[in-house]
């Protein structure tokens, strides 16, 4: 019986099981997703016994080690992996046997999501919450999955995957959204050291479950926000940093979306910090001969925002859900256009 | 041989027309802008002020002519034949990317 490999791959709090044959492309995703792999096994051995233990959820990943040769085999059930979770199976095809076409498709049949592409053959069972991809040996493949499964996730819990720069300063996040040249990554490499970078070109944006929408709890006496990191423990660190004073009028009301970090890096290559925090404001990145912060109009915010959301199947329901999103982020989250030169005296305007 | 014959819109000239707006869609009033997006190729469309009065009134029993006569005109200083032109032109667009239903009979 050939060895399984498992990798957990978490993304916006949402962990993906990855289950391959292959150590190669195991050890290729270790590579690719760095910290936010948060759990990895070797499984399938005759015995009911695991190859590779020891390797708990959080640990401090080396992907050299992560499926080397056995050391001290345990159980499966020794393995702390997240209880909720969604199980994706990768069948690794010989090279060659997909096709160049770069156009995604993403469809409902028969209560299943069919994914495709050129490179890649996919399907998602929205009720079981597992799925399979076939696609050769390649990063690439998957995450364009992971993408499209996110954004499906996502929708249905009033979140989203926005072309958009995000860091976050102060224990606030700010979403830099445009498309290809607007400058995300220009504005992501002009961050000074203070700026934490959760991506460089997908933002990952959830509603704030831990609070109700809209209710006014921010406090300037404390003047703390918490950023919660798991980049290294399965124990979710919380880093308490200086927060700005509140501005009248920019952020009045508690965030009721947070942002995230993600390991889909733009020109940067870069993946972003294992983050996530309370969405301060989102700018509608253009480049101007200086550097200045302009008022929208809520159409015009929804509708930068709409055209700025992943969004890949055509699917009545999921529309109406990504719409609903666009409309109530635009209502919590303050959304102006960013003009900048472009120079790091932006960031005097960030925070 | 006969050449494509090419529609002239004219008050009464053509036979009525009705639009209603379609279910598979998205859309939302904010301020004088109506934002919709289409649940067959999530296209998004921002339709302006003349556009908002017709997607208002496409309710699938009036004709686009008496929509045309009665509601932009009478808001928006514009000659009739070429509203309705822009019109028909404009409700074809969204007929094409599946926002708007159009018929030569009143819809159910």
């Amino acid at each position: 019986m050939k060895p399984r490999y498992e990798l957990c791959i978490e993304i916006g709090d949402i962990p993906i099981l990855v289950h391959t044959d292959s150590a190669e492309f195991a050890g290729m995703l270790q590579d690719r997703y760095g910290k936010f792999v948060v759990g990895r096994r070797a499984a399938g051995d005759p015995n009911g016994e695991t190859p590779g233990c020891g390797e708990q959820r959080g640990a401090q990943h080396d992907s050299e080690s992560a499926f080397g040769p056995p050391s001290t085999p345990c159980r499966v059930s020794d393995f702390q992996f997240p209880v909720s979770r969604f199980e994706l199976e990768v069948e690794l095809l010989p090279p060659g046997m997909m096709s160049d076409a770069e156009e995604a498709r993403v469809r409902l049949e028969g209560g299943r999501w069919l994914m495709e592409r050129g490179d890649f053959r996919a399907e998602w069972d929205p009720e079981s919450h597992r799925g399979w991809v076939r696609q050769s040996a390649n990063p690439y493949s998957i995450d364009a999955v992971l993408r499209m499964l996110h954004t499906l996730i996502l929708a249905r819990e009033g979140g989203f995957l926005v072309h958009a720069a995000s860091a976050v300063r102060n224990g606030r996040a700010f979403l830099f959204a445009g498309v290809s040249g607007a400058g995300k990554t220009t504005i992501s490499r002009l961050a000074p050291p203070d700026v934490l970078l959760l991506t460089d070109e997908i933002s990952y944006v959830r509603k704030d479950r831990s609070q109700d929408s809209g209710v006014r709890s921010q406090n300037a006496e404390v003047g703390k926000q918490r950023v919660e990191s798991r980049q290294r423990d399965d124990d979710r660190k919380d880093i308490a940093l200086d927060a700005a004073p509140l501005t009248p009028g920019t952020w009045s009301l508690t965030p009721a979306f947070v942002a995230y970090g993600t390991p889909f890096a733009g020109e940067l290559a870069r993946i972003g910090e294992n983050l996530r925090a309370p969405i301060a404001a989102l700018y509608l990145l253009v480049q101007g001969p200086e550097n200045s912060i302009e008022d929208v109009s809520q159409a015009q915010a929804v509708r930068s925002l709409l055209q700025n959301i992943l969004f890949f199947a055509d699917d009545n329901e999921l529309v109406q859900m990504v719409f609903q999103a666009a409309l109530e982020f635009a209502k919590c989250v303050p959304v102006r256009r960013l003009v900048f030169a472009p120079d790091a005296r932006v960031w005097d305007l960030i925070g | 041989m006969v050449g494509a014959q090419i529609p002239v819109f004219r008050f009464g000239y053509m036979s009525p027309l009705y639009i209603a707006r379609s279910n598979e869609i998205a859309a939302r009033q904010l301020g004088d802008e109506m934002i919709v997006m289409s649940a067959r190729d999530s296209t998004l469309f921002s339709l302006n002020n003349v556009g908002l009065v017709i997607w208002q009134a496409a309710d699938g029993r009036t004709s686009l002519e008496d929509i045309v006569k009665n509601k932009v005109c009478a808001e928006f200083e514009i000659a009739p034949e070429e509203a309705l032109k822009d019109a028909e032109n404009f409700v074809r667009e969204l007929a094409g990317h599946g926002i708007m239903r159009v018929s030569d009979k009143p819809f159910e």
